[in-house]
């Protein structure tokens, strides 16, 4: 339904809207995994807890006809999924990298057998709020109608950017994140502030999941997240574990990952499977534009296992 | 082993008493076996609850299990034809492992090692079926070794995660495989599914005779043994170890590490890209995104379950081939979703890791110190 009149303008209009739309999955993991890493851990299985926040959010959408419901059981998934991991991690010697490879494969086959079931039924969607209303031009309304859950995304990157300068919790995650010594010295447990940085982060994970089959695109099957969730783990890494470049990142990733559907509709389908793997490419180049092999990142947390 | 491991095993009396030595000498070897058994054991027992938790009679899940995987001479087939390409996808991960590093992209090397393989095919279509086999093998494995090489190259020169980048490179895989048979490689008599031209009949490279399993289980078992040998009884794989286990001892004694890396990584891409290329020359004789079923995945599981040594790659792979061989029987008689072997993977790969913890801890096996 492309309106003529607005030719080639559809494009950059439709990256625009995805860039709002498929960015929230991208900035809840990004962000729960800024919280996990800042705390000196690694959670690779945020992808696993991703397709379990989606699977959870849409069955209990389904079951008691309340989308908030379910975003709040994604999120309960979520930390649960975070707590495995942390308690994994925290007997000796286990590589919490290696975890995170066994959560991700464990996450992505439990919600494939328990979301069996969920593939054919119609759950209720998360509401969205008119911004276009200003508008006579359906794509730009369709643009600007907004979920709640990315406006909550938008309001927790700064909040966190606060939390981690200048509360207490924010200094004891950083302070376990550079030196354990400090904070054991400091007579804290340094298992039990990875253990809440992680299901914190698996909370915020499970939520983006959430977005994902409640919102956009809106339902569930097995093709629902391909690899969202280990991109925004190497996006917390080029945005240098600062919560606001996060979501930066994160848009500019959305608007990456909308370019294959928005080219596809104006009639341009031929490279639609290239321009769908435009957010791992964007990522890789990156990741090999930022790093760097003879200094660690600056703003890398001294303890975390993939900088060292 | 410490040397009071002798006494406090005749006082245990759980060791054979003619050799006190024994378990001071295969000590460490047996907690190799009896540690992962032990996890398999903890996972099999976890994933009964949930089946029991779902409706169903976990004693009835072990026996289709055991019947899918090893029950029948049909479904031995069945589990070694799995357990070609889960041989050769876990080195991909136990390579370069050797050097610390953490490579998850074999599904991605497998790939393209598949659609190097099929384009030398289709390029050499009219000649001798042994030339085109012998170029698919060598167009396999360069494909899928550049394609980890890069992400042994990014490691290397730019300090990039190599867990992650492989990772990635897997969707990028995906993506290029998807783009090239709906595109240009696309057969266009293939309507429901995309797929490329097929190589032939004559070039498929048939089936070990007397059994209806193919001739990738022979290369599977072939490059695990040489990889094997390369790791423990060269100097290459020496020098590789001593980079793995120290890497800035590895630069003082001169080892070039780059070079090491460059090629340990070309090597365990290479080993993907065969299995990429058997799935196509014996299995589906065409390139289509049926290749994504997973193999790189399970690799992974395999090559840590097997401690990341190339020898006890090959029973685990067995055995991994046997739990999804096993799967289809599960689906049929107990009415489990396929997912069911994934979720029984992921909790063996659990169990596995949070394993790690015992070794060095086992009383019997240590003794007191």
């Amino acid at each position: 339904m492309a309106d003529a009149s607005l030719g080639l303008w559809t494009v950059p209009l439709a990256v625009f809207g995805g860039a709002i739309r498929v960015s929230t999955p991208f900035l809840f993991v990004s962000l729960g995994e800024c919280i996990t890493e800042r705390s000196g851990r690694i959670n690779l299985g945020l992808e696993g807890t991703l397709v379990m926040g989606a699977m959870s959010a849409y069955g209990i959408s389904y079951l008691s006809g309340s989308p908030w419901l379910g975003v709040l059981a994604a999120g309960i998934t979520g930390a649960l999924f975070g707590a495995l991991h942390a308690g994994i991690c925290s007997l000796p010697r286990v590589n919490d990298i290696a975890v995170g490879i066994a959560l991700m494969l464990l996450g992505t086959g439990l919600a494939f057998f328990l979301g069996k079931p969920l593939i054919e039924p119609t759950a209720a969607r998360l509401p969205a709020i008119d911004f276009g209303w200003w508008s006579d031009v359906p794509q730009v309304r369709a643009a600007l109608r907004i979920n709640v859950l990315f406006l909550i995304g938008v309001a927790i990157a700064p909040l966190l950017y606060w939390a981690f300068k200048t509360t207490r919790w924010g200094l004891l995650i950083r302070t376990a994140g550079e030196s354990a010594d400090a904070a054991r010295a400091m007579g804290h447990s340094v298992l039990l502030i990875r253990l809440r940085a992680t299901m914190v982060g698996g909370f915020l994970a499970g939520i983006g999941g959430s977005f994902l089959s409640l919102f956009y695109p809106g339902s569930w099957n097995e093709g629902l997240s391909s690899g969202q969730g280990i991109t925004a783990v190497a996006l917390v890494i080029f945005a240098r574990w600062d919560p606001m470049l996060c979501l930066w990142a994160s848009l500019a990733f959305g608007g990456a990952a909308a370019l294959g559907p928005a080219l596809q509709s104006v009639g341009i389908t031929s490279g639609y499977h290239l321009f769908n793997a435009a957010p791992y490419i964007l990522t890789l180049a990156i990741m090999i534009i930022t790093c760097s092999p003879k200094r660690t990142l600056t703003g890398a947390p001294a303890e975390l296992s993939i900088t060292r | 082993m410490t040397t009071e491991a002798a006494e406090s095993v005749e006082a245990a009396g759980v060791a054979p008493a003619a050799d006190p030595g024994f378990l001071q000498r295969y000590g460490a070897s047996i907690e190799y076996i009896l540690i992962p058994g032990a996890a398999l054991v903890g996972a099999l027992g976890v994933f009964g609850g949930f089946i029991a938790l779902y409706g169903k009679n976990p004693l009835d899940l072990y026996f289709y299990m055991y019947y899918g995987a090893f029950g029948t001479w049909f479904s031995w087939q069945n589990t070694l034809t799995r357990a070609a390409p889960l041989i050769l996808t876990a080195l991909c991960t136990a390579l370069p492992a050797q050097l610390g590093m953490v490579i998850i992209g074999g599904e991605g090397a497998l790939l393209i090692g598949a659609l190097a393989a099929t384009s030398a095919a289709l390029a050499l279509q009219g000649a001798a079926p042994i030339v085109v086999q012998i170029a698919m093998v060598i167009a396999g494995m360069i494909g899928g070794g550049l394609w980890i090489t890069l992400s042994g190259g990014l490691r290397q020169y730019r300090g990039v995660n190599e867990t992650i980048s492989s990772l990635l490179l897997v969707y990028i895989a995906l993506a290029v495989l998807n783009h090239l048979v709906e595109g240009p490689m696309r057969d266009p008599a293939s309507l429901n599914k995309p797929s490329t031209r097929e190589i032939g009949a004559a070039n498929m490279i048939g089936t070990i005779p007397g059994t209806d399993v193919h001739w990738g289980l022979v290369f599977g078992l072939v490059a695990a043994v040489a990889a094997y040998i390369l790791i423990y009884h060269t100097t290459f794989g020496f020098a590789a170890r001593v980079a793995g286990g120290n890497i800035r001892a590895a630069k003082i004694v001169g080892l070039s590490v780059g070079k090491l890396i460059l090629t340990v990584c070309f090597l365990a891409g290479s080993s993907a890209g065969l299995a990429g290329m058997i799935e196509v020359a014996a299995v589906q004789g065409r390139t289509n995104a049926n290749l994504a079923a997973g193999y790189g995945f399970t690799g992974i599981l395999v090559a840590f379950l097997a401690r990341q040594n190339p020898l006890a790659i090959i029973p685990v792979a067995i055995l991994l081939g046997g739990i999804s061989a096993s799967g289809g029987l599960l689906q049929r008689r107990l009415g489990l979703p396929d997912a069911s072997v994934l979720v029984l993977q992921g909790i063996i790969f659990v169990f596995v890791l949070a394993s790690d913890a015992l070794y060095g801890r086992i009383g019997f096996l240590k003794g007191k110190s």
